[in-house]
């Protein structure tokens, strides 16, 4: 049976090590040199240092995918630096690019979409300066490259990520000018009773927000951002706090992100329905929690399904593995299918107090200001989408996000909407007066991303 | 945008060119951290006149850090590796 694994995250790691263990070679794909994903990524061979600094208390478990991996990697058909630009469910064929230079199809029986996520954002002013990133590329930029996004760095947002990174960075000596929680600590109390289910994982979270108020690092909560000030590099960040008064922090540098989404563009492409899910508030990829799809010998597991983090991934991984072993007539082990299952439902309770304790702020994203640009990608303002929902086209003013991206570009530049499409369906739902959920999403398209043309057969 | 290196940053150099000035670099770096670590400010200009941009992700996903590498085409910058004497010009 030929199997095709996407990803080598935790999820990734933990499906090919299921299925090498009953017997399979599967073909496993990363766009990275090594597997890891984005949350275990490893800074490349000349600045490797010890695990429990680049990846603090989940070192043992970062070492864990990363010594997984590189065992698993020799034994399968293991393919780094490969993009996945196209999969046809039907035909159960990818198109793959290596390194941009060489193109090959796969075929396959049955695959395992472990596709990751990225950050979600809210445009502010200024938010595409040199020197805003998202959280996570702060964190990549420390983790793997030993830098930080500036010498003194204000980050905004809300969500766990908000609290690690912030504390990353000055625990590695960069100046932390304000973290800014656009949440308010009203609401994250009144999620504590669920997320003490989180145990350990809680308990991180409130030991990185009491240091950072120990070493005397500004933290607001309940604030909205206003802008990021600057006109050719970063200068400011601007927020109204909770008593309505406006505040300003000299910076050189923003990290800004509002918890992840699902990087589900190759499952969109597979036929797999997508439905809204109002507590992450977003569109996510519909599959049962053993990662079976409705579309026959297709599977998702980790973040690329719907957001659950790392430790949900190696479960997800293991567990979609199994079911598609299942699902080819393979016995597995019952013991293990069902201990998996309780580890997973009982992460997703303490999944649904983090959701509560840092929600999406869907308001703050459907008043971005007119003049905004809110797609990075075709240069497009808040208020030229909002128009689109005004005007009277021919066929009237654009109901769903397709139509809008028709009338208006957003979301068809390069990033295909990765960036702007949750903000983007906030704009546009509020200016029809509608439920975000009613409005559709951005579909995927092939290429999920941009690529070189003409690039020659990769020779078997 | 300038990348403050913070740990590990005695590597041996490298040398590089961005629109043919010299960008002093480490071993190891991508050609993002190469660029805006060496002083590069900025890595393309968006096309529809709203400014430069230096990346956003640093994760492949946002598309706003392409370069162009002599010999090579374009290439995202936070995803490649910088080599010694890659000739860069921005967007």
């Amino acid at each position: 049976m030929r199997i095709a694994v996407i990803g080598a995250g935790p999820a990734g790691v933990r499906a090919v090590e299921t299925l090498v263990a009953a017997g399979h070679r599967p073909v496993w794909i990363d766009e990275a040199r090594e597997g890891g994903g984005r949350i275990y990524q490893r800074p490349p061979q000349s600045l490797r240092r010890d695990a429990r600094m680049l990846y603090g208390f989940e070192a043992r478990k970062a070492e864990g995918v990363h010594a997984t991996f590189e065992r698993l990697a020799p034994v399968v058909d293991w393919r780094p630096e490969t993009l996945v630009w196209h999969i046809r469910p039907q035909a159960r064929r990818l198109s793959t690019q290596h390194q941009g230079r060489t193109q090959a199809t796969v075929d396959y029986d049955a695959a395992i979409l472990c596709t990751g996520a990225m950050d979600r954002v809210v445009p502010v002013p200024g938010w595409t300066l040199p020197g805003v990133t998202t959280m996570g590329a702060a964190q990549i930029a420390l983790k793997t490259q030993g830098c930080s996004i500036g010498a003194r760095v204000a980050f905004v947002g809300t969500g766990p990520l908000l609290y690690l990174v912030a504390y990353q960075y000055a625990k590695a000596g960069v100046t932390v000018a304000a973290v800014v929680d656009t949440t308010p600590f009203a609401t994250k109390f009144a999620a504590a009773p669920g997320l003490l289910r989180g145990g350990a994982t809680f308990v991180k979270g409130i030991y990185y927000i009491g240091w950072l108020r120990a070493h005397g690092v500004r933290v607001v909560e309940g604030a909205t951002p206003v802008a990021i000030n600057g006109t050719t590099d970063v200068q400011g960040l601007r927020w109204r706090g909770s008593d309505g008064r406006e505040d300003l922090v000299a910076c050189d540098a923003v990290g800004m992100g509002w918890g992840l989404k699902p990087e589900a563009q190759l499952a969109d492409l597979a036929g797999v329905p997508f439905r809204f899910e109002p507590l992450q508030h977003s569109w996510i990829p519909e599959c049962d929690t053993s990662g079976r799809t409705p579309v026959e010998g297709h599977y998702l597991a980790g973040d690329g399904a719907a957001i659950g983090g790392a430790d949900v991934a190696e479960l997800a991984g293991a567990r979609a593995a199994l079911a598609l072993l299942q699902d080819a007539g393979q016995s597995v082990d019952a013991v293990r299918v069902a201990a998996l299952d309780r580890a997973l439902a009982g992460q997703q309770r303490f999944r649904i107090a983090l959701e509560r304790a840092f929600p999406y702020p869907a308001a703050l994203a459907a008043s971005v200001a007119d003049e905004t640009l809110l797609c990075r990608c075709e240069g497009l303002t808040a208020g030229e989408l909002r128009a689109a929902a005004r005007e009277d086209h021919d066929v009237g003013p654009a109901p769903e996000m397709n139509r809008a991206k028709a009338f208006t570009r957003v979301g068809m530049g390069r990033c295909q909407g990765r960036v702007c499409g949750p903000a983007a369906a906030e704009v546009l739902a509020a200016s029809l007066g509608r439920d975000v959920a009613s409005i559709g999403r951005l579909r995927g398209q092939s290429p999920v991303k941009p690529m070189p043309m003409l690039v020659p057969e990769a020779t078997p | 945008m300038k990348l403050q290196r913070v740990r590990d940053a005695n590597r041996p150099g490298i040398a590089l060119t961005l629109d043919g000035a010299e960008i002093a670099a480490q071993q190891g770096d991508t050609l993002l951290t190469a660029l805006l670590a060496g002083g590069a400010g900025s890595l393309r200009r968006s096309e529809f006149g709203d400014g430069d941009r230096a990346g956003f992700c640093l994760m492949g996903a946002c598309q706003d850090c392409w370069v162009s590498v002599a010999g090579v085409g374009r290439v995202r910058a936070c995803a490649t590796q910088a080599s010694q004497g890659m000739k860069v010009t921005r967007g």
